[in-house]
């Protein structure tokens, strides 16, 4: 009997979810069936290709040497990177949010402008300044230096939502301001620090431009190499499915860590920001001297070199026709995709946020599901689907825009759910009972409402893709090239100097939005304080 | 103006019925209101009235046209009744005019119409304000012109007041209140405050666990409710032990006259409700515990309080026999001190329950 009850209630639940008393929007619904599909393909069909290669293939790729060698160079990597990612976030945002250093808005600016150069522009940047830099300690020192920011930025919003009665709690019960530190302060953000440390391990899985410049084999670095030179879609599949099982597990591993938790509140309304520790004359000159350190060495060298590159290579090649092809296509390229996951992302979001139910929690959780899915791996699967079923597809334009949709599906559904939350269903309600019909409601009402978090959601895809090198190397049209393709064309021929400009302009696309980013977050910050 | 009837009607939420055959009367014209505890069913019953939900069986009509049935449901926009949702949901990315002139075709915003409905609500000044830069008594303005605009045969007000503070609420409520009646437009107002309904409507009805227990003026739900819940929902109540003979219950409290209809057995024993209002105490001059008198008990004052334009005592009587505590309301000028030795005293008339 009690095994057969469940089994009833959920069977209810879903027949009440679809017998339509609410309504469902069946816009939303088809839009949202879509982009969760969308999301599936390139997994689905990477099963199938490395079925195709049959067990005892991918046996053989799954235990021989290279195997463990490049599980090995991944972990070590992934836990290193990590660690010092951690440190470096948490130190400066702690300087920046906590202490009364000196020139603060402007650390805060530097600390997140990192952020806005792709990674293999910090890798060549490095390496094409120091020929002999390669390796475990160059992949480390070029990873820690691009991805400390995504621990830095959560923890900052951490520390300053952190409420100064619980630290003056602590110390009122008799802790020192370390052990205040330890045991109450860090408890507080411990959710911002796994976060970002998530968000720095799945970057790191996914990379494949720095780790090729610093000859660095990571599972990634392989994947790409048996596809792309090896031709072997098969082994390139097996070793994506792992590739995905390692992501899978670093996400349940943070949800384990208890990262998905949110800081508790002692009570609503009660927050008051923590007071600044003061830093005298000698701490202020060792906390700048290593503030000063850190950006100089994430921002001002790959900044540096590529100016140095650009003197260098000469300005007459500069305003080529090249470059400005390349930089038409990369616009349209990443327009469309913009466009595209902004608009799969406003019917997932519209039944996750006002239809909630079984059915629309699977298809939002599968919109995040990309996060998991290194580019490589979406690009593999496109491609297996487009060679089985639609050769039409096989490197066309539509077929790099609509890997980039998936890629960054979640960053558009992010920020078009942080807009919809705030338009209110019953606001749409409410222009009915004035005579609109459901779509003039919607129109009207939720459109103008939730315009901001489309353009955000927008700019953001837009942003990522322009600078993605991974997929958009594997899918780009035969012969047409983009800023980051013609770049990478440039740099495996050690031409630095004619890849620097292709490089230069990647990073003023994504600088800027990195730059309003920090703004925004230093100007929150510094509303909270008196 | 039309008449706005609801029979029958049946909803639940996930296999969770919320209203259980709501049965509804709207005299055309008139303003009634829907009282009921929270969770009640109230909003669930606008909801549908407004078309925003579908009813799973029971009618709902409009002036003679049907709006909802088992089998047809009129789209909210094309009901032709007017909602005004809890704390205004005015649409924050649009002016005060453009809220108001929403529901309105362009050529008719372009006139003035819009103006006028400003002016009549009160805030012609504000036309140019966003929303959030308004105070909730102008937002509920707006958002009350914005429902008229389109001059709707019925108007539903789903707590209209409850987010204003208590000085703001009850002149908010008196304007409105006077709006209502000069535009004669057909209104349900639901509220969970007791004071708001009795003060403001023409009908009160009563909705609990999904049913309407009682409908009918404010007068005739506070004299005489149901049951004792809802006398006691109405207002502070005094249940008293009473011998019912000859047309009159004697209780401790003097013999006392029975209302009309009252539902009071000619003879036997029961239970009436005495308001606390309905009771006279007197203090005893000299402090003793001298005689009572006739019709009338003998106590003491074990609490008062005081609320400046009235006082409610707690009185507990001399004799146990004669019950527990009793509440008496008497004005603020004669409050007394605990302690004070009284006599309390009934007037009639009273109804059974």
């Amino acid at each position: 009997m009690s095994t057969v009850a469940p089994t009833q209630r959920i069977e209810s639940r879903w027949t009440r979810a679809w017998s339509g008393r609410r309504r469902w929007p069946l816009v939303s619904v088809v839009g949202a069936t879509i982009a969760g599909a969308l999301v599936l393909l390139p997994l689905a069909f990477l099963v199938v290709e490395a079925q195709a290669s049959g067990w005892g293939e991918a046996e053989r790729l799954l235990l021989r040497h290279t195997t463990a060698v490049l599980l090995w160079n991944t972990v070590r990597l992934a836990v290193a990177c990590a660690a010092l990612c951690a440190i470096l976030g948490v130190g400066a945002a702690w300087l920046i949010e906590r202490t009364t250093i000196p020139l603060r808005r402007f650390w805060a600016v530097a600390l997140v402008l990192p952020l806005g150069i792709p990674d293999f522009v910090v890798g060549f940047g490095w390496v094409s300044l120091d020929r002999g830099l390669h390796g475990f300690p160059a992949a480390l020192l070029i990873m820690t230096l691009s991805l400390y920011p995504l621990v830095y930025l959560p923890v900052t919003a951490g520390l300053a939502n952190v409420d100064a009665g619980l630290e003056e709690s602590a110390r009122n019960l008799g802790l020192g301001s370390w052990a205040t530190f330890w045991k109450v302060t860090l408890r507080q953000i411990r959710p911002a620090v796994l976060g970002g440390c998530l968000l720095v391990t799945l970057g790191l899985l996914a990379e494949y431009g720095a780790f090729e410049i610093a000859q660095y084999r990571t599972f990634t670095v392989e994947i790409f190499t048996e596809f792309k030179l090896g031709f072997d879609t098969s082994a390139a599949a097996v070793l994506s499915l792992v590739l995905v099982l390692l992501s899978v597990a670093v996400l349940a591993g943070e949800a384990a860590l208890g990262g998905g938790r949110r800081g508790w509140l002692a009570g609503p309304g009660a927050r008051r920001p923590a007071p600044r520790v003061p830093l005298g004359r000698g701490r202020a000159i060792g906390a700048l001297a290593a503030l000063a350190a850190l950006c100089g060495l994430a921002l001002g060298v790959p900044v540096g070199s590529l100016v140095y590159w650009v003197i260098r290579g000469g300005s007459t090649t500069l305003p080529s026709a090249s470059i400005l092809g390349a930089l038409a296509h990369t616009a349209e390229f990443s327009a469309a995709a913009a466009a595209l996951a902004t608009a799969l992302a406003v019917p997932v979001v519209t039944l996750a946020v006002r239809h909630r139910n079984r059915f629309t929690l699977v298809l939002e959780r599968l919109a995040y599901l990309p996060m998991a899915l290194p580019g490589l791996v979406i690009a593999i699967g496109l491609v297996s689907f487009s060679v089985r079923y639609a050769v039409a597809l096989y490197q066309s334009a539509f077929e790099l825009v609509l890997a980039y949709a998936i890629l960054f599906l979640p960053l558009a559904v992010v920020a078009v759910r942080s807009a919809m939350v705030h338009a209110p269903p019953r606001l749409e309600e409410v222009a009915r009972s004035l005579g609109c019909s459901p779509a003039g409601a919607w129109r009207r009402v939720t459109l103008p409402m939730i315009a901001p978090g489309l353009w955000a959601a927008f700019a953001l895809v837009f942003i990522s893709a322009a600078t993605e090198l991974t997929a958009t190397l594997l899918l780009h049209p035969t012969g047409v090239n983009t800023l980051a393709t013609q770049f990478w064309a440039y740099t495996t021929e050690f031409s630095y100097g004619a890849a620097a400009p292709y490089a230069g302009m990647m990073v003023a696309i994504s600088a800027v939005p990195a730059y309003l980013l920090s703004r925004r977050m230093t100007g929150l910050a510094a509303r909270e304080t008196p | 103006m039309s008449r706005l009837e609801v029979t029958d009607l049946h909803k639940g939420y996930g296999g969770r019925p919320v209203l259980g055959g709501v049965d509804l009367e709207v005299p055309a014209g008139s303003l009634t209101s829907v009282l009921g505890l929270s969770g009640c069913g109230k909003t669930t019953l606008l909801r549908v009235i407004a078309g925003f939900e579908r009813a799973e069986q029971g009618r709902v009509s409009l002036g003679g046209s049907t709006l909802e049935d088992g089998r047809t449901s009129v789209p909210p926009e094309k009901r032709g009744v007017g909602y005004v949702p809890q704390e205004g949901a005015l649409f924050p990315h649009l002016s005060v005019a453009e809220n108001v002139g929403f529901g309105l075709s362009r050529r008719e915003r372009r006139g003035t119409a819009v103006e006028e409905l400003l002016e009549m609500v009160g805030i012609a000044g504000l036309a140019g304000r966003l929303p959030h830069q308004l105070s909730g008594g102008e937002q509920q303005r707006v958002a009350l012109a914005r429902a008229l605009a389109r001059r709707p045969q019925a108007l539903l007000l789903d707590e209209p007041f409850s987010s204003l503070d208590a000085t703001l609420r009850s002149r908010v409520r008196e304007e409105v209140h006077g709006l209502l009646r000069e535009q004669g437009v057909t209104t349900v107002l639901v509220t969970h405050d007791q004071e708001e309904a009795l003060s403001l409507a023409d009908t009160v009805a009563v909705l609990r666990d999904g049913r309407i227990v009682q409908q009918g003026s404010p007068a005739e739900l506070y004299e005489q409710p149901t049951d004792a819940a809802l006398a006691g929902f109405l207002g502070e109540v005094n249940l008293v032990a009473a011998d019912f003979r000859g047309g009159r219950a004697l209780t401790p409290l003097g013999a006392l006259a029975l209302r009309d209809g009252s539902g009071a057995p000619s003879s036997g024993r029961g239970v009436v409700m005495v308001r606390p209002e309905q009771l006279d105490v007197r203090p005893l001059l000299d402090g003793g515990n001298g005689s009572a008198g006739e019709g009338a008990l003998g106590g003491r004052v074990q609490q008062c309080r005081y609320y400046g334009h009235d006082a409610l005592l707690e009185i507990r009587p001399d004799d146990p026999d004669d019950g527990e505590l009793l509440l008496a309301r008497v004005l603020g000028e004669q409050a007394l001190p605990s302690g004070t030795a009284v006599t309390v005293a009934a007037r009639g008339p009273v109804s059974a329950v």
